[in-house]
């Protein structure tokens, strides 16, 4: 008995492991700033809409919800940031703690209605509720500014010793440490008993319930920490670009941050950072060439990698990994469901 | 009062000639479509041209309208979305949207962005006086022939050999397989229907909704609604979850503007909390 427990334990530290990879990858995101100073404003957008995705990897690829309305809790987190920058609350760490709280309140509140009913249940809740706070977004011009966007948003230096420059360096300095310590946490979250714990539900929540795991408690747990992540990143977004909009809000953001993640593959935490560097790549590059019509681009890489089978292709990026690390000590993803 | 009643009715009746075809891909066939508007978008703007650049009388491109978009639906189905039907929930939702975004970029490129016009005949237009109200007679039209379209849907679906096999095709399609009903053949002709259906539900709506290249994504919480509200129960539930929706919409926006599309929403969640399975459930294998 003691002898499974010590195991189980022991395969849990490796796959829980830092490696080598993500200390060169983290380093080589510190050394894009010097090496291209004037992409800055560019790189924290990256890693705004990298941790947008990952906390839709944290539902998505760790209890397997299916959200079509993700931007809600983004655009509360931004609504809420920039609400307090208009009001003289300009400290961006008050205004991220602020936004986490108020989106994880509002995640808290409708993940209840996720846990009855089938995909589409979710899908449809999910959806409705990022229309309706659309809508109230929309309704309360007075409060919002509505489709002009918030005025006047005054955002303090960070921490008061740093403020934010017209390059962007600050900006992405700022949300590079704040995704690294959510990455961070993140990671604690998935490796603890409770991430593990989440996989049982995904995979089959009746043999779970079975076992002694209640989905109910987890789906809502994760759900209210994913919804403050978004809230975070869109604390972020308002700081950094000092700019709110019904934009923050809008359907197009929730598919956007869908097709992020699984460009970059879901259910391993760093997909949706490696989904936002592709993805602005594209972007920069098809928007080169028809800005107006970048939409059916989207669709098409969206109608291309279900065709091919985006598990596929990732599997194969993995092992180009492994190849060039050697090892086979890889935090290997959970591939279950993906495909 | 009455106007505001009858302008709910048609407006319902439209939305369950759209969304019926995606009641039974989505609600009996599990196969998650948000692409549907697309169809209803092709079927709005065919007739567009056919009434405005061929001068075609407005009866005629009707069944035009569902013609073009049943074969289209045809097409897609054999070529793409018969691939999805066994994958993941995700991949059927990142499929469709995909598709939602493509077509309404492509119709914005082709035809430009501006909203479509439907060059009604004139006997069509104008308003009745009726029950003490005062009635559009587009919308009169409208309610007609959607009721006899609901009746004939109800009726091919309980009535006839086609009906029967769909039904067993949905209920489980291994045993349909073995006691040797065609069921791809099936689940390939009902889509087309279901296209063709929103083809002439786009065709009919391009007056009252407007039709421009956002039209997919504009009507795809409505369908999702009517889908999911109705529940699995068959037509009829559909039918009921359309015209509770139009209703509740159109007096909605009418008594309290200031709440908007809130009221739509609000019933939806209602009614996803109090029946998660939507408001006709029956008993079976989903």
């Amino acid at each position: 008995m003691t002898h499974s427990v010590e195991n189980a334990m022991a395969v849990m530290t490796r796959t829980a492991r830092w490696s080598h990879w993500e200390t060169l990858f983290w380093l080589a995101s510190l050394a894009l700033l010097p090496i291209f100073p004037n992409k800055a404003l560019l790189f924290s957008q990256i890693a705004i809409m990298g941790l947008f995705a990952l906390s839709l990897d944290l539902i998505l690829g760790y209890a397997g919800i299916v959200s079509l309305g993700h931007a809600a809790f983004f655009g509360i987190g931004a609504y809420a940031a920039g609400l307090m920058a208009k009001h003289g609350l300009g400290d961006p760490t008050l205004g991220l703690l602020a936004a986490a709280t108020g989106a994880a309140l509002i995640g808290f509140v409708t993940s209840f209605l996720l846990l009855r009913g089938s995909d589409l249940t979710r899908l449809m809740v999910t959806l409705g509720i990022a229309l309706m706070l659309f809508e109230a977004a929309n309704r309360f011009a007075s409060i919002t500014g509505g489709a002009d966007g918030l005025q006047g948003m005054m955002v303090k230096p960070v921490l008061g010793l740093f403020s934010f420059d017209l390059y962007g360096r600050t900006a992405y300095l700022y949300s590079l440490t704040i995704l690294f310590l959510l990455l961070i946490l993140a990671r604690r979250i998935v490796y603890s008993p409770f991430g593990l714990s989440l996989r049982a539900v995904k995979a089959n929540s009746l043999r779970a319930g079975a076992i002694g795991i209640s989905s109910a408690t987890r789906l809502v747990a994760i759900y209210t920490i994913s919804a403050a992540y978004s809230g975070v990143a869109g604390a972020l977004s308002a700081q950094t670009t000092q700019l709110v909009s019904l934009d923050v809000l809008d359907f197009h953001r929730s598919a956007d941050v869908m097709l992020v993640l699984v460009i970059g593959g879901v259910g391993w935490l760093y997909g949706g950072i490696i989904g936002a560097i592709i993805f602005s790549l594209m972007q920069d590059w098809l928007a080169g060439i028809t800005p107006q019509y970048w939409e059916f681009w989207i669709g098409l890489v969206l109608v291309v990698l279900v065709l091919v089978g985006h598990g596929r292709l990732q599997s194969y990026a993995r092992m180009m990994i492994d190849a060039i690390t050697q090892k086979g000590r890889v935090t290997r993803p959970d591939q279950r469901g993906t495909s | 009062m009455v106007t505001i009643l009858f302008d709910g009715i048609a407006y319902g009746m439209l939305l369950f000639v759209l969304a019926c075809g995606l009641t039974v891909t989505m609600g009996l066939m599990n196969f998650i479509n948000l692409s549907h508007g697309a169809f209803a978008l092709a079927g709005g703007y065919v007739t567009a041209a056919l009434t405005q650049k061929a001068g075609l009388p407005f009866l005629l491109c009707l069944p035009l309208a569902f013609l073009f978009s049943a074969v289209l639906g045809m097409l897609a189905e054999k070529l793409l979305y018969r691939r999805l039907y066994q994958r993941s929930h995700l991949d059927q939702v990142l499929f469709t949207i995909g598709i939602v975004f493509m077509t309404v970029a492509a119709v914005d490129y082709l035809i430009g962005s501006q909203q479509q016009s439907i060059h009604l005949p004139d006997w069509l237009r104008g308003r009745l006086d009726l029950l003490g109200g005062s009635i559009g007679v587009y919308r009169l039209f409208i309610i007609v022939l959607c009721g006899v379209l609901a009746l004939a849907i109800q009726w091919l679906l309980s009535h006839t050999r086609f009906g029967s096999q769909l039904r067993a095709s949905v209920d489980d399609p291994r045993v349909a397989r073995g006691l040797g009903i065609p069921v791809n053949q099936v689940f390939a002709v009902t889509f087309a229907l279901g296209c063709g259906l929103a083809g002439l539900g786009g065709a009919l709506g391009a007056d009252l909704l407007g039709m421009d290249p956002t039209f997919p994504i504009k009507f795809m919480i409505y369908f999702l609604i009517v889908v999911t509200v109705g529940g699995t129960s068959g037509i009829m539930g559909t039918f009921f979850a359309a015209l509770l929706l139009g209703i509740a919409d159109v007096a909605g926006k009418y008594y309290v503007p200031q709440i908007g599309a809130f009221v739509i929403y609000a019933l939806m969640v209602a009614v996803l909390i109090l029946r998660p399975q939507g408001l006709f459930t029956r008993g079976g294998s989903r």
